[in-house]
């Protein structure tokens, strides 16, 4: 457990030591701004939530989370770093949760940034915070849900581009898997179980359950076994590569 | 003397290359063991193997009586390893290393900072201690990436070229520094630098193609050297005739060979049948001829010939 914590504290020290951390808030907060009261018409909206600025989230995580999990393994892969903290006496699995764990407090860290919106609905209006609450901590589910899977893909190669654009293609399939193209798409011809267990498993569908105030503990559950799953597989591939 | 490091049988091979193959051998404390090959010979791979790093195929190692595929944690808590090429995380200081290794190794707190402190002196790091180490020459790399694996005093010592990259001086100070820490250590180290195992090493090991070729002390290895007991003399360069005709055809004189010719005298070499002492004959022989010596000496093998020798074979699998 001490392994882990040192391991994350390190990660999310690395973040801020070069350029990565700030422009990837700034930009994140820029178009977050910018999508709730461009495109999603916050204000002409006249609602007092924050259905317009939480609506973007998937498609903002899809295109800058990656970037956040890409450098994870490839990056140690490719400075051969990995060869030094793999000789640590520190076991694999250890490594893979503090990683994730930097990563993943990082992306709380832009998020928790984002506060100025709560404050200005506050303002204009009544909301229901409870409801934002709850929003805030299933996007933030799902962000963690991108990284672990962006991670996964990241201990697979040692170019962190090809990284970066393997892991939005998965994101990506998650994303779309509750979408009614993909879901027409198997209706044709797969059983009514194996429909509905698709749309269970997007992004989609399990983060609105949460952004509209359905205390969904599925939704939760989702998103955690999928963190879950991804950090075990992630182990395996950090493992597999050693044989190699 | 306990066995601090036994190997049996080692071997890796990545697809259908076979780039480890059935590596024997067994370090002592108190030893000083030389990693010598061509290049992709094994040396990196083997040692990655015993740090835990890459997966033997087939064979088994153990590190202080702990199994390095089994028991690697356990390997890895008494075990310093410098990786080849000395990788550190850029953005971190040498101080920050250093405490992230020793975070990880259960080091805390003021026995923390007095290990450190120690390391920072051994390798002379204060001038360098809290700029980034991207920052650093390569020289200085070595050297931080050198002080992280003698931060915990562990009994095992795995160096993948230690000295790389370091200027004379500082190559000086690293091998002294390892004649010290050889006492009570079994130390493992990869070079290509031949002076060095003559300067550190007590036992040499020479891998070619991934295969073990020679396990013997220095003194042993320089002894199959043409050169070995080569008898060098300087004498005016009349008499190297008489000396050269007077040597020839001499019981355990291999050869004799005129090395160079300046300032009026000239200088001899007189190769030895077998590496036998051949000085008193020779001096007598000489003398004998009437010729006066200038100076006299007798050579060590050299131990690039024998390795060359040694190795001609993968390295003509190379090319």
């Amino acid at each position: 457990m001490r392994n882990v914590m040192i391991i994350c504290k390190r990660e999310l020290a690395a973040y801020f030591s070069s350029p990565l951390a700030y422009v990837f808030i700034v930009i994140f907060l820029a178009l977050a701004g910018s999508m709730t009261f461009y495109v999603g018409n916050f204000l002409d909206r006249g609602r007092a939530d924050l259905e317009a600025f939480f609506n973007f989230h998937p498609w903002l995580y899809l295109f800058l989370i990656p970037a956040l999990g890409m450098r994870l393994w490839a990056e140690e892969r490719k400075s051969g770093t990995i060869e030094f903290l793999m000789t640590l006496p520190v076991r694999t699995s250890e490594a893979v949760v503090g990683k994730f764990l930097a990563a993943w407090l990082f992306a709380g860290i832009a998020l928790v940034l984002t506060f100025p919106i709560w404050i200005t609905v506050n303002y204009l209006g009544a909301p229901d915070n409870g409801l934002i609450a709850a929003a805030y901590v299933g996007s933030w589910l799902m962000a963690g849900s991108f990284l672990a899977v962006s991670a996964c893909v990241s201990a697979l190669t040692k170019n962190q581009v090809i990284a970066f654009v393997l892991s939005s293609a998965v994101c990506f399939m998650f994303l779309m898997s509750g979408l009614e193209m993909v879901q027409a798409f198997f209706r044709s011809w797969a059983p009514d179980l194996f429909v509905r267990a698709v749309a269970q498993i997007s992004f989609l569908t399990n983060f609105f359950d949460l952004a509209e105030g359905v205390i969904d503990v599925r939704a939760v559950v989702f998103f955690l076994s999928l963190i879950g799953v991804s950090l075990v597989i992630n182990t395996a591939i950090v493992d597999l590569k050693k044989g190699t | 003397m306990d066995t601090l490091v036994d190997i049996r049988g080692l071997s890796k091979s990545f697809g259908p290359v076979k780039a480890v193959e059935g590596v024997t051998f067994s370090v002592k404390r108190g030893e000083v063991l030389g990693f010598l090959g061509p290049n992709g010979a094994g040396k990196s791979t083997t040692m990655k193997m015993l740090a835990g790093y890459l997966t033997p195929t087939a064979g088994t190692a153990s590190i202080c009586g702990f199994d390095i595929v089994k028991q690697t944690i356990d390997v890895q808590r008494r075990l310093g390893y410098l990786p080849e090429g000395a990788p550190a995380y850029g953005d971190l200081t040498p101080l920050g290393l250093m405490r992230f290794a020793a975070g990880l190794r259960g080091i805390r707190g003021a026995e923390r900072e007095k290990k450190i402190q120690t390391s920072v002196e051994r390798l002379e790091l204060q001038s360098v201690l809290l700029r980034p180490i991207e920052t650093l020459s390569k020289g200085f790399k070595r050297r931080v990436s050198l002080a992280q694996s003698i931060l915990h005093d562990p009994e095992v010592l795995i160096l993948d070229e230690p000295t790389d990259g370091l200027d004379p001086n500082q190559k000086h100070q690293v091998r002294t520094l390892l004649q010290q820490m050889a006492k009570q250590k079994a130390i493992i180290i990869s070079t290509h630098i031949l002076e060095e195992v003559d300067a550190v090493c007590s036992r040499v090991i020479i891998i070619g193609d991934g295969k073990l070729l020679v396990d013997e002390r220095p003194g042993q290895l320089e002894a199959r050297s043409a050169y070995h007991n080569a008898i060098v003399m300087r004498m005016p360069a009349g008499d190297a005739e008489k000396a050269a005709k007077a040597l020839s055809g001499m019981a355990y004189v291999a050869k004799v060979e005129r090395v160079g010719q300046w300032d009026g005298f000239a200088q001899l070499r007189a190769l030895a049948a077998g590496g036998t002492d051949i000085l008193s004959t020779v001096h007598q022989a000489v003398s004998k001829a009437g010729v006066t010596l200038q100076q006299i000496h007798v050579e060590h093998g050299r131990l690039d010939d024998v390795f060359r020798k040694l190795t001609a074979k993968s390295r003509s699998k190379e090319s």
